[in-house]
């Protein structure tokens, strides 16, 4: 009996700290999906690694097999601990696992719901194992493609997505508390990701006059200043353009921090101690947290930011909700497809036996038949072949809609028993 | 007479709960009632001390009731005039509290008013106690300030946003009203210390007599002095300054209570009468 299995570690299950640490570099999710392909274990396999989550989607026929496997891929690929990794994940199977899919492209199950990048991130995960490792089969196929016209339908239908501003949304009222206005601000961003984009917008609105972009890829700087009028700079101006920011927002893929305390604490002076507010959404972060402890300089960085958003966040669960009720609709949806699916093996073992028994009788006959001209051999085969198709047709038309039935079982059963099919296996 | 300066404290005590009930409730009329209530209780005061000066023929500080009394009159002054530029409501919250613990202080006191000597009627002494009742009361909205900056910024800095988070302001409007009140409060006092030595050089002959008094007053200068220049100069800002500021206001504190009280000084109040002996 195959079964969907979902194992993995989010932000609600592992500190930041230990997210940080699995999203390292030691292997690429190409290699862990490429050594998943290597395994007889999993069938078909998907690979998601972001900011704030990292798990495997995967098919099998055994599951406790499979979690093992994958929680020593994860942390021969991390470096972490195995014990550490089991006691900070979650396992989900079969329908459960189909309905954590769907909320983790949605942006349901994301640190700030509603937020746009999640669902390029899976759907990259998916292309990664549907074209490049190939690990993907007809389960995986299905449910990754219903996955995403569940997260389109809930951007459309709800208005969760709207709330994806939420996390500038907190980033903004923090700034507030700690500038007397933010009309005539100096913003950095530093890194150029969706997010800080989005936060950035928000701050412009709120006033903030001066925005300068810096990024590894010069080019994206100038792409993302472009959109939100601001000025794009190098990467290595960082310290320079430190001096003019007075909000910070970083959100580099880089693997060691960017922002050191050292080099806060070399400019503050050139600062004149003016107040620096600095956001680290980046995973693993981009800010050396020791540099909150410093005079006038406060540091969020993305776990902080969800504890303000989970203040505010009532009207959001109202969406939430009508965003759950699409998923367990959904669920369902997809539940009556695989169990359709669960007919195909007998489906397919009865056309084999019938085939066999086709091939075995014409091969049996023929020789008595005496001389024959081709011509007769193919009206033969083509006599045979519709036949046997025509006795079965009916059969396998009445397996397949009772696919979703709940006497499907049984259906089963009397249909192996009556053509013998189990029998045929041994 | 006595029945004017009761009902100035039962308005600033009924305002000082009208303003604690705002930062709880965070109720705008009840802030607006607070306000008024404050700012009557502040006119019934004025009216107070009009009177005793024009009774008195002198500045009504002549005893520790009085000046406990017009200390606290001075800082609801200066906060309403805060209240008029920053428009920031929850100060009320922390000074009404500041202003009407003087005025309570000020109730326990015993004052008995002797006559006083001529030598205490002088244009130089009306200035000298001005100024410096003025910026120490700026100097108070400072240590106000710096408390309320310190609570804040501890809340933003462990993340903690409890109660107060929202209910109080940003930290670069606490931080400016702590500058403000200094640069505002310093000439005050420097001026109320200028024209105090002159008042001694008319009176009693000599600028600077190292009274207790005058020492405290220096030092609590130079502290003060320290901080403005540490601000103006050096650039600091936020916690540190919030912290000096704190133990600025104590040593002025220190200088206006203690050595009134326990350093035998010829400005402490029972010392007026040897004043009166002195050529």
């Amino acid at each position: 009996m195959i079964s969907i299995v979902n194992i993995g570690l989010n932000h609600e299950s592992a500190p930041v700290e230990l997210r940080e640490c699995l999203a390292g570099d030691k292997m690429s999710p190409q290699e862990v999906l490429s050594k998943m392909r290597e395994t007889d274990l999993l069938i078909e396999s998907v690979f998601i690694s972001t900011c704030n989550r990292i798990e495997a989607l995967c098919t099998t026929e055994d599951s406790f097999g499979a979690e093992k496997l994958i929680v020593a891929l994860m942390s021969q690929s991390s470096g972490v601990a195995e014990d550490e990794i089991r006691s900070h994940m979650y396992t989900h199977k079969d329908m459960d696992a189909v309905k954590h899919i769907f909320r983790v492209a949605s942006s349901l199950d994301s640190m700030v719901v509603g937020e746009p990048q999640i669902l390029g991130q899976v759907k990259e995960a998916y292309r990664l194992a549907a074209t490049r490792e190939k690990t993907a089969g007809v389960i995986i196929n299905r449910l990754m493609h219903k996955t995403f016209q569940v997260a389109k339908r809930i951007r459309t239908e709800t208005g969760i997505s709207e709330t994806a501003v939420s996390i500038s949304y907190a980033a903004v009222e923090l700034a507030k508390k700690i500038f007397y206005g933010l009309e005539g601000k100096a913003a950095l961003l530093v890194g150029a990701g969706e997010m800080a984009e989005l936060a950035a917008k928000h701050l412009v609105n709120q006033g903030v006059s001066d925005l300068v972009v810096a990024n590894r890829s010069f080019e994206r700087a100038v792409e993302l200043s472009g959109h939100i009028g601001g000025k794009a700079v190098l990467f290595d101006e960082l310290e320079s353009q430190l001096i003019n920011a007075d909000i910070v927002i970083s959100s580099t893929a880089a693997t060691n921090y960017i922002i050191t305390a050292e080099m806060i604490k070399k400019i503050s002076r050139k600062r004149k101690n003016r107040p620096l507010f600095l956001i680290d959404i980046a995973v693993p972060r981009d800010i050396e947290p020791r540099i909150n402890k410093l005079d006038n300089v406060f540091l969020y960085d993305i776990d902080d930011l969800k504890e303000v958003v989970d203040e505010n966040s009532s009207q959001r669960k109202q969406e939430a909700i009508v965003a759950e009720r699409i998923i367990e609709e959904e669920v369902l949806k997809f539940g009556n497809w695989l169990k359709t699916l669960d007919v195909v093996p007998a489906i397919v073992l009865l056309k084999q036996k019938i085939e066999a028994i086709r091939a075995s009788e014409i091969k049996r006959s023929i020789s008595a038949l005496g001389k024959l001209t081709p011509e007769q051999i193919k009206g033969i085969e083509t006599l045979t072949v519709s036949m046997a198709e025509k006795i079965i047709n009916d059969p396998i038309i009445a397996l397949k809609n009772i696919g979703d039935r709940p006497s499907r079982d049984s259906f089963l059963d009397i249909t192996k028993k009556l053509f013998n099919l189990d029998q045929d296996k041994k | 007479m006595d029945l004017i300066s009761r009902i100035a404290l039962f308005l600033i005590l009924l305002s000082t709960g009208g303003f604690i009930v705002y930062i709880i409730k965070q109720s705008e009329s009840v802030f607006r009632y607070s306000y008024w209530v404050l700012f009557s209780g502040f006119i019934v005061h004025t009216i107070f001390f009009v009177h005793q000066y024009f009774s008195l023929g002198v500045m009504p500080v002549v005893n520790l009731k009085l000046s406990l009394s017009f200390f606290a009159w001075c800082i609801t002054g200066i906060y309403l005039l805060f209240q008029m530029r920053f428009r920031l409501m929850v100060l009320g919250s922390f000074v009404a509290p500041l202003a009407a613990f003087f005025m309570i202080l000020s109730s326990t006191v015993s004052g008995s008013v002797e006559p006083v000597p001529p030598v205490l009627k002088s244009i130089w002494l009306i200035i000298h106690v001005f100024t410096i009742f003025l910026g120490d009361g700026m100097f108070a909205i400072a240590f106000v300030a710096a408390v309320m900056y310190l609570i804040q910024e501890r809340q933003i800095k462990n993340k903690t946003r409890g109660n107060f988070f929202q209910r109080l302001p940003s930290l670069e409007t606490l931080d400016s009203i702590g500058y403000h009140s200094l640069i505002y409060g310093f000439p005050l006092l420097t001026l109320g210390m200028i024209t105090g030595a002159i008042y001694a050089q008319h009176a009693l002959g000599s600028y600077w007599r190292w009274d207790p008094k005058e020492v405290w007053s220096l030092i609590t200068w130079l502290a003060y002095a320290i901080l403005l220049h540490e601000r103006l100069a050096v650039g600091w800002r936020g916690r540190r300054a919030a912290y000096i500021s704190i133990l600025c206001f104590t040593v002025l504190i220190f200088t206006f209570l203690g050595s009134s009280i326990w350093l035998n000084s010829y400005h402490s109040f029972s010392g007026f009468g040897e004043v009166g002996k002195l050529p």
